[in-house]
C-alpha cells in the first residue's frame, strides 16, 4: 500500500502534515544548508513583530529534564526587514510559509496582518498568542478568552489568509480559549505553546535564566500536548489542528494525529538534529505504512479511545 | 562550506592536566574545518533528551581519505561534559560540524599574539599551525588559574616563537593575569595580529589592550547555546558598530568576533579605547 503524506490544513495542501514550529527553526533561511525547504510540510517562522526586538539578556536557555527552558523573548527583525529579507528567500526556494505574528495589542496583531497579506508565499498565518516571555501576561492573550477572541477577529478582517492561533496549555479551561478564538473565525488552532517553567542554580541560588522564568519545551511537555489535542478535538471536531510539543520521532508525530490533530510540528528536537522535521516525515510515512494507513488523515478515525 | 552531520567513532579519549580531550573520528567535518569554528557533540542514544555541547576545535588530522579526524579538549562542569569524559574508544558522538565564523588569517604573512585562558587555549594550536604554514611569526600567551589548568604549554613553546605563560596563583609562570603582560609583549614582538580564547572577562581586557595599542584583534566567544544552526537565538551578544547594537548569534557571526565590534560596555566590561 502506497502512503500520501499530502495533507489538507485549513484548505491548503501541504507535502508533510510535518512543519517546522515557530522558533525553532530560526526564519528558515539558516536551514537551506541542512534541509530541502521546499520539501518540508511548511515553516512556522520565528514570531514577527511590527517593529524589531532584540530580546532577553542572556542566559536564554537552560537544560531540564527531557527538555529545556528558553526565554528568548521574541528576537526578531520587524516585519519589514523579515518580508525583505527571509520571506522573500522562503517564497524564492518554494517553502510553504506559515508566518507567525506576535503584537503587543490586537490592533498590532491587525496591522501586522494587513502587511502580510497579499504577501507572496506566505500560505497562514499564525498568532502567537502564548508567548510566555513577554513583559507582561496581559500579552499572553491565550489565558483569557475574550482578549484572544479580540486578536483573532482584528486579524480576521484584515487578511483573507487562513489563520491559526496558537493557544497555551498554562489555563484552567483550554476549551473555552479555543471555543472562543473558533467562534471569532480563527480557521485553526495550534497547540501548544511552551509551558511557563522556572530553573534554579542551587550552587549560586539564583535562577538559571536571566529572564528568571521561561518556556518549557521537548519531549517533557509532549504528554501535555497530546492530551491538549485530544481535549480540545473532542469538544471542537472538525476544527484543523497542529499539535506541537516534544515531537522527535515519527512515533511522536503519529500521536498527536490519532488523538486528532491534522499536522504536527516540530520544536526543539530542530536544536538536536537540524534534519529533524524531515526525519519525523519519514518516520510518519513508515509508521502509516506500517499501520495500514494510507494517509495521516486517517489516523483519527483509528484510534480507540477505550483501553 | 556547509556544516555536516557526522557520526564519529571515539578514536581516543585522554586527560590533559586538569582536562579531557577526545578525538573522534570525523573525515567530513576535518575535511573542511578552519580554525576558530566548533563541533556541537551529543553523546550517545540518551532517551532523557539532553541537548548538544559545542566545543571549539583542538586540533584536526587530514590524512586524506577517510582517516580525518578531530580532537577537543573540555573542562568536566556538568552533567553533559562528565557523559562525554566518560566516552571509550569505539563510543559513537553524534557531531555537527564544522560550525561558525573562523579566525581571519592575516593576508600576507605578519607577526600574531595569540592569547590563550585555560582550556579556552584549545583552539589557537589549530590556529597556530595553519598561521605558521602562512609564514607568520606566532607567539603565545597563556594564562590559567593553575599550573594545572594550563593547556599544552610545552607544545606551545614548540609552536610558537617565544611563550609566556601567567597562573593567578604564581604555580607556573608569573603570578598575575594574561593580560598583564601583553603591552609589552604588543611592543616587544611587533605583532599586528592578536588572537584570543578563553573567558568573557579576559576576552574583555585582551580586546581593550589590544585597541589601545592599535592592533588588529579577534576573539572566539564561549556562549551558552542550544542548536548550533542559528535557529535558536540563545547564544546572543551585543554587536556594532553603531547604536542600538545587535544581538548576533556567536553560532553564525562567531564564534570569532572582532574584539572591536563587541559592545563590552553592555555586557559590564569597560568600553575600548582605541589607539590615536
Amino acid at each position: 500500500m502506497t502512503v500520501d503524506l499530502s495533507a489538507d490544513l485549513c484548505g491548503v495542501r501541504l507535502r508533510t502534515p510535518v512543519l517546522a514550529a515557530s522558533g525553532c527553526f530560526g526564519f528558515g533561511r539558516e536551514m537551506a544548508g541542512w534541509v530541502d525547504l521546499a520539501a518540508l510540510g511548511g515553516i512556522v517562522t520565528k514570531s514577527v513583530s511590527l517593529e524589531p526586538r532584540r530580546g532577553r539578556p542572556t542566559p536564554r536557555v537552560a537544560e531540564t529534564p527531557s527538555g529545556m527552558l528558553n526565554a528568548i523573548g521574541l528576537q526578531n527583525p520587524g516585519v519589514e526587514a523579515f518580508c525583505a529579507g527571509d520571506l522573500r528567500f522562503l517564497a524564492d526556494a518554494g517553502a510553504t510559509v506559515v508566518a507567525s505574528l506576535v503584537g503587543r495589542t490586537p490592533g498590532e496583531f491587525g496591522q501586522l496582518a494587513d502587511r502580510l497579506d497579499g504577501e507572496p508565499g506566505v500560505a497562514l498565518v499564525e498568532l502567537n498568542l502564548s508567548c510566555p516571555n513577554v513583559e507582561h501576561r496581559g500579552e499572553v492573550f491565550a489565558t483569557d478568552p475574550a482578549a484572544a477572541a479580540e486578536v483573532v477577529r482584528a486579524v480576521k478582517q484584515a487578511t483573507s489568509t487562513p489563520v491559526l492561533a496558537k493557544l497555551t496549555a498554562d489555563v484552567t479551561d483550554l476549551v473555552a480559549v479555543a471555543r472562543a478564538v473558533v467562534d471569532a473565525g480563527a480557521d485553526g488552532l495550534t497547540l501548544i505553546n511552551t509551558l511557563l517553567g522556572m530553573a534554579v542554580d542551587v550552587g549560586r541560588r539564583r535562577p538559571r535564566l536571566a529572564a528568571v522564568t521561561g518556556g518549557l519545551s521537548g519531549p517533557a511537555i509532549r504528554p501535555v500536548a497530546v492530551r491538549c489535542v485530544w481535549q480540545v478535538a473532542q469538544a471542537l471536531p472538525g476544527v484543523p489542528i497542529v499539535g506541537t510539543g516534544g515531537v522527535v520521532t515519527g512515533e511522536d508525530a503519529a500521536e498527536l494525529l490519532l488523538v486528532g490533530a491534522t499536522a504536527v510540528a516540530v520544536g526543539t528536537g530542530s536544536f538536536l538534529n537540524p534534519r529533524a522535521v524531515v526525519e519525523v516525515a519519514e518516520g510518519l510515512e513508515r509508521y502509516l505504512d506500517a499501520q495500514g494507513a494510507g494517509s495521516p488523515a486517517e489516523l483519527p478515525a483509528m484510534f480507540k479511545a477505550e483501553r | 562550506m556547509s556544516p555536516v552531520r557526522e557520526l564519529c567513532e571515539v578514536l581516543e579519549r585522554r586527560r590533559v592536566g586538569e582536562y579531557q580531550a577526545l578525538t573522534l573520528a570525523a573525515p567530513q567535518i576535518a575535511a573542511t574545518a578552519r580554525p576558530g569554528q566548533f563541533v556541537h557533540l551529543l553523546a550517545g542514544e540518551d532517551r532523557s533528551f539532553p541537548l548538544r555541547r559545542p566545543f571549539s576545535i583542538h586540533r584536526i588530522e587530514r590524512p586524506g581519505g577517510p582517516g580525518g579526524s578531530v580532537e577537543v579538549v573540555f573542562d568536566v562542569v556538568g552533567a553533559g561534559t562528565r557523559a562525554l569524559a566518560g566516552l571509550r574508544p569505539h563510543d559513537v558522538v553524534d557531531a555537527l560540524g564544522p560550525l561558525g565564523r573562523a579566525f581571519d588569517p592575516p593576508e600576507t604573512p605578519a607577526g600574531c599574539l595569540l592569547v590563550g585562558g585555560g582550556y579556552g587555549t584549545a583552539p589557537l594550536f589549530f590556529l597556530a599551525t595553519e598561521l605558521r604554514a602562512r609564514r607568520c611569526r606566532v607567539d603565545f600567551v597563556i594564562g590559567a588559574a593553575t599550573a594545572g589548568r594550563l593547556l599544552h604549554a610545552m607544545e606551545a613553546e614548540r609552536l610558537g616563537h617565544s611563550l609566556t605563560v601567567t597562573t593567578d596563583d604564581g604555580s607556573a609562570g608569573r603570578r598575575g593575569l594574561v593580560t598583564d603582560p601583553l603591552p609589552e609583549l604588543l611592543a616587544g614582538t611587533g605583532a599586528e595580529r592578536v588572537y584570543a580564547c578563553g573567558p568573557m572577562p579576559m576576552l574583555a581586557a585582551v580586546s581593550r589592550v589590544a585597541a589601545a595599542a592599535g592592533v588588529a584583534c579577534q576573539v572566539a566567544v564561549e556562549e551558552q547555546m542550544a542548536c548550533g544552526t542559528g535557529i535558536c537565538f540563545s547564544c546572543v551578544l551585543p554587536v556594532g558598530p553603531g547604536t542600538p547594537t545587535r544581538m548576533a548569534r556567536s553560532c553564525l557571526e562567531g564564534p570569532v568576533f572582532d574584539g572591536a565590534a563587541i559592545a563590552w560596555a553592555e555586557l559590564g566590561y569597560p568600553e575600548l579605547e582605541p589607539a590615536g
